[in-house]
This record gives C-alpha cells, sequence and structure tokens, in this order.
C-alpha cells in the first residue's frame, strides 16, 4: 500500500514539476496553488491527465479539501484503490 | 483574512489588470433605443453581446402582452407557486413549453440559472454521479453543488472521454447524470449529441440538455440541437432560458418523465423564491410563438453569422471552432482583449470582455454575439471596425 502511495506521489511530482518549471523544489508539503503558482485551470487539467494515467475519475468535490501535494497524492492513492 | 479583507484583494485584483476610469464589468447604459442600439455616456452604441438572437425585447406583440397582464394581474406573484399558487399564465406558458417540445411536460423557473439548479439539484444528490462537460456554465456547477451528488468532468465536447469515465465507474454508472449544453456559451461550439446519446444509452445513464443558447436558434422550429440533430426523443430532460432568444427572463425544464412533475415537492430553487411576474410570462408566450414561426428571423440570423464569422477568419482573428450566433475572438492576453474590447467600444460597439477564470482554457475573449435583426449597414460596420482595430491591436 505504501509503496503505491509513493509511486503515486513520484508520478505526480513529474506532472508537477512539468507545469512549475524544473528549478522548483517541490515536496510533499508543497501547496500547489500557492507556491507552484498553479492556477485553478491549470491544476484541473493537470488532474485529466493523471485521471487518464492512473484510469480514474477524481471528483471535483474531492479537490475542495486539498491544498498540498501529499493530499492530492493521498486523494489519487485513495481512488485508485477503492477501484482495485 | 477577514471577510471584508477578502473582497478587498478582489478590488486590488480587478485594479491590477483594468486601467482606471474603465467600466468593463456593468457598464452604465443610460437609454436603450431598440434591440440593437443604446446610449453610454454620449455615445450612441450597437449592441454586439447580447444574447437577443431573434431581436425579440422590442417585438411589438411581446411588450402589448406583458402591458396587457401588468394591467389585468398585476406587477408581481409576491411569493411562490407552492405558497401562493400558479397563475393562468403559469400553467398556460408551461403546457405550450411541453407542446412545441411534443414532451409530456414542462415545469417553469423564475430563471434559467434556478431552471439548472432546481433540475440538477431535484435529480441527483448524495451517492449519485453527475458528468458534467468541462466548459460547463456556471448554473451547472452550482446546481451540481446543491445537489450534494459526486461531480466529475469530462473533457469538453469529447465523448469518448466520457465513455471512458462511465466505464471506469463500473456498477456505479447506472445511477449516474451526464450534461452537455446545446451551444457552449463561450465558444460557441455544439456538444456531439448523437455521441453522447450512444455513450449514455450504453451505460443506461440520464441525460440532461442545456438549451440556452440554442433555442430559438437551431432547428426547423427552433427547438435547438435536439430538432437539429433529430434526436428529440433521445434526450431526458431539457432546460432552457427565456432571457435569450425570447428576450425576457426565467428557465423551463421539459421531459417525457412523469417524475419531472415531483421537482414542484423537493427542489428548493422552484420552492424557495417567487414565481415569473405576469408580465414575464405574457412576453415570454408571445415570444414563444414568434420563436416557433420565426424561421425568417433564423436564416438572417445565420446570414448575419455567417458574413461576421468569415470576415473575422479572413482577417486572421482566432475564433472558436464552429460559426454560431456565440462568436468569441480569442486573444493571447488579458491586455491584448481588454485593448480590443475598448477600441470596438471607442466605433460604438460594445461587446463582452470575458476574462479567465471565467472562460474555458483560461483564454481571454471578446465575445461577440450576433441577432436576426441587426441590419447589413450594422453588420458592415462591425467587419470594418475590426479590420481597422487589427493593425492596431497586433501591431
Ligand atoms: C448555458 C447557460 N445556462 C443557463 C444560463 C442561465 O440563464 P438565465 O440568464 O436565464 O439565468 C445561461 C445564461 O447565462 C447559460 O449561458
Amino acid at each position: 500500500m505504501l509503496n503505491d502511495y509513493n509511486d503515486v506521489l513520484q508520478k505526480l511530482c513529474h506532472h508537477l514539476k512539468q507545469l512549475a518549471g524544473a528549478e522548483v523544489e517541490i515536496t510533499p508539503q508543497t501547496d500547489l496553488i500557492n507556491e507552484l503558482a498553479i492556477d485553478s485551470v491549470k491544476l484541473l487539467n493537470l488532474i485529466m491527465e493523471i485521471e487518464d494515467e492512473f484510469d480514474i475519475s477524481v471528483p471535483i468535490n474531492a479537490l475542495a479539501d486539498v491544498q498540498t501535494v501529499h493530499e492530492l497524492a493521498n486523494l489519487i492513492h485513495q481512488i485508485k484503490s477503492q477501484k482495485q | 483574512m477577514s471577510l471584508l479583507d477578502k473582497l478587498d484583494a478582489v478590488a486590488a485584483a480587478r485594479k491590477a489588470l483594468l486601467p482606471e476610469g474603465v467600466e468593463v464589468f456593468g457598464t452604465p447604459i443610460e437609454e436603450v433605443y431598440s434591440s440593437t442600439e443604446a446610449r453610454i455616456g454620449d455615445h450612441r452604441i450597437l449592441f454586439l453581446g447580447t444574447n437577443n438572437y431573434l431581436g425579440l425585447t422590442f417585438a411589438q406583440e411581446c411588450r402589448d402582452a406583458a402591458q396587457e397582464a401588468i394591467h389585468s394581474e398585476g406587477t408581481g406573484t409576491t411569493g411562490s407557486r407552492m405558497a401562493n399558487g400558479s397563475y393562468s399564465g403559469h400553467r398556460a406558458l408551461e403546457r405550450e413549453f411541453a407542446e412545441f417540445y411534443q414532451y409530456r411536460s414542462c415545469i417553469v423557473f423564475t430563471t434559467g440559472y434556478q431552471a439548472n439548479l432546481a433540475t440538477i439539484s431535484g435529480l441527483a444528490g448524495p451517492g449519485d454521479i453527475v458528468l458534467i462537460d468541462g466548459d460547463s456554465h456556471a448554473s451547472i456547477y452550482d446546481g451540481c453543488r446543491l445537489s450534494g451528488a459526486e461531480i466529475i468532468r469530462f473533457r469538453h465536447n469529447d465523448a469518448a472521454d466520457l465513455e471512458k469515465r462511465l466505464r471506469r465507474l463500473g456498477e456505479r454508472s447506472r445511477s449516474t447524470l451526464i450534461i452537455a449544453e446545446g451551444i457552449y456559451s463561450m465558444l460557441g461550439d455544439r456538444a456531439p449529441l448523437a455521441d453522447i446519446v450512444k455513450v449514455k444509452d450504453a451505460y443506461n445513464s440520464m441525460l440532461l440538455l442545456d438549451e440556452a443558447h440554442s433555442l430559438g436558434v437551431l432547428g426547423e422550429t427552433g427547438q435547438g440541437l435536439v430538432e437539429e440533430t433529430g434526436l428529440l426523443d433521445r434526450v431526458d430532460f431539457i432546460t432552457g432560458t427565456f432571457s435569450k432568444s425570447l428576450g425576457g427572463i426565467g428557465g423551463y425544464c421539459v421531459s417525457n418523465h412523469p417524475q419531472l412533475d415531483q421537482l414542484r415537492y423537493v427542489s428548493r430553487p422552484y420552492i424557495f423564491t417567487a414565481s415569473p411576474t405576469p408580465a414575464t410570462i405574457a412576453s415570454t408566450r408571445a415570444a414563444l410563438r414568434l420563436l416557433r414561426e420565426g424561421v425568417e428571423l433564423r436564416r438572417q440570423l445565420w446570414k448575419n453569422v455567417h458574413q461576421l464569422y468569415s470576415q473575422l477568419k479572413e482577417l486572421g482573428y482566432r475564433l472558436g471552432p464552429e460559426p454560431s450566433p456565440v462568436i468569441a475572438t480569442i486573444l493571447e492576453t488579458p491586455q491584448q482583449a481588454l485593448a480590443l474590447w475598448k477600441g470596438l467600444l471607442e466605433h460604438g460597439i460594445y461587446v463582452n470582455l470575458v476574462l479567465p477564470p471565467a472562460t474555458p482554457e483560461g483564454h481571454s475573449l471578446v465575445r461577440c454575439s450576433v441577432s436576426a435583426v441587426h441590419t447589413s449597414e450594422q453588420m458592415n460596420h462591425v467587419g470594418k471596425t475590426f479590420a481597422k482595430l487589427r493593425e492596431i491591436i497586433f501591431q
């Protein structure tokens, strides 16, 4: 399970780096909107890519509680494991 | 941050984007002369951003009907239909809409925004799933939120993406509502309805189509995308508004499902608001008659659409993907969009400026909308002005 989470986190960070630029340091505690300056439109596009990568759908209601990279990785991980 | 600090931050963000003294949003209109002309400050301007697709706001039949209704039934109903009853006009308009679509029933709402809120939140609830197009109107997003259902977005106008998401849901796909729009309000493109219907049938889902911008515009009798595509009997619910092609204010939902009527007892945006005024209902009934017979108006509308769309395309403006009465020019930056908007206004043409985050993909738009009653002189003036401004904006 933990491996799964780490796998999600790694893939997510890879996507985020492409958006935020390679020089930006991204940790699980990084705030998506405030620190990475990813606006809501970009975030929703990013989510669509991630959804395809993991073959899941992330309900937008659940995104309201997501602020950090860890929270988003955790949400994806949860949805992924519910599916299996 | 305190409550008021948050609003100060909103004001600061707007000020940073817009120069002092330009009232871009909620521009004061001093006088209205006709469906297409008005006065802003000291200048006579042409409306090219209203949604007055058939120009019915000044139709004599509609104005007479509204006046007569005020005379005989007063200015307002002062309450909801649940508490204060349904006037004969409310019931007649519902019968006329149901008959227009050859559907079993109709509910009339106080605005189109509330029609979506009421229909979506009445149909779906916690535990259900609503699948909505990514470019959906705010009223659809808000209706979903009010419902408490899970909200899943599919890629704009992408039936394959919708299918993928239904597949991912497995067993849960059976309690889903899919929502699409006849014509999308920002870029003017139509939903791929035949493909969406196929997916909906394959997964036994329900489909709600919002025909806000397509009513009166598409189809021989103006029913909208359902008529143009011949798919009237394949859609579960149609919502729409009186505020665009019908030139009034209000909204509706029609359906063949007998359960539609139960929304009157469960739907908060129907129950807890005052019903449409007698004048609104009367002018809308008259407008619906004109809309149904409006073959000539639609011919004129589409003539104007094709003229402006091809002119702007030739000039090299980046536009939405297909001609429609909503013609949006897509600009690189908010500053460019503002410059075009201001330039048009200085030449007496008033359009909509739409900036992120209200736009698809975070684009900045100068959104025009064309009416059947724009004259060829007016359309020529618009074409010439866009040509002149092109030099200035893109130099
Ligand atoms: C797609 C869509 N649905 C609903 C509405 C709401 O309509 P109304 O103006 O009647 O509230 C609008 C209008 O802006 C719209 O564009």
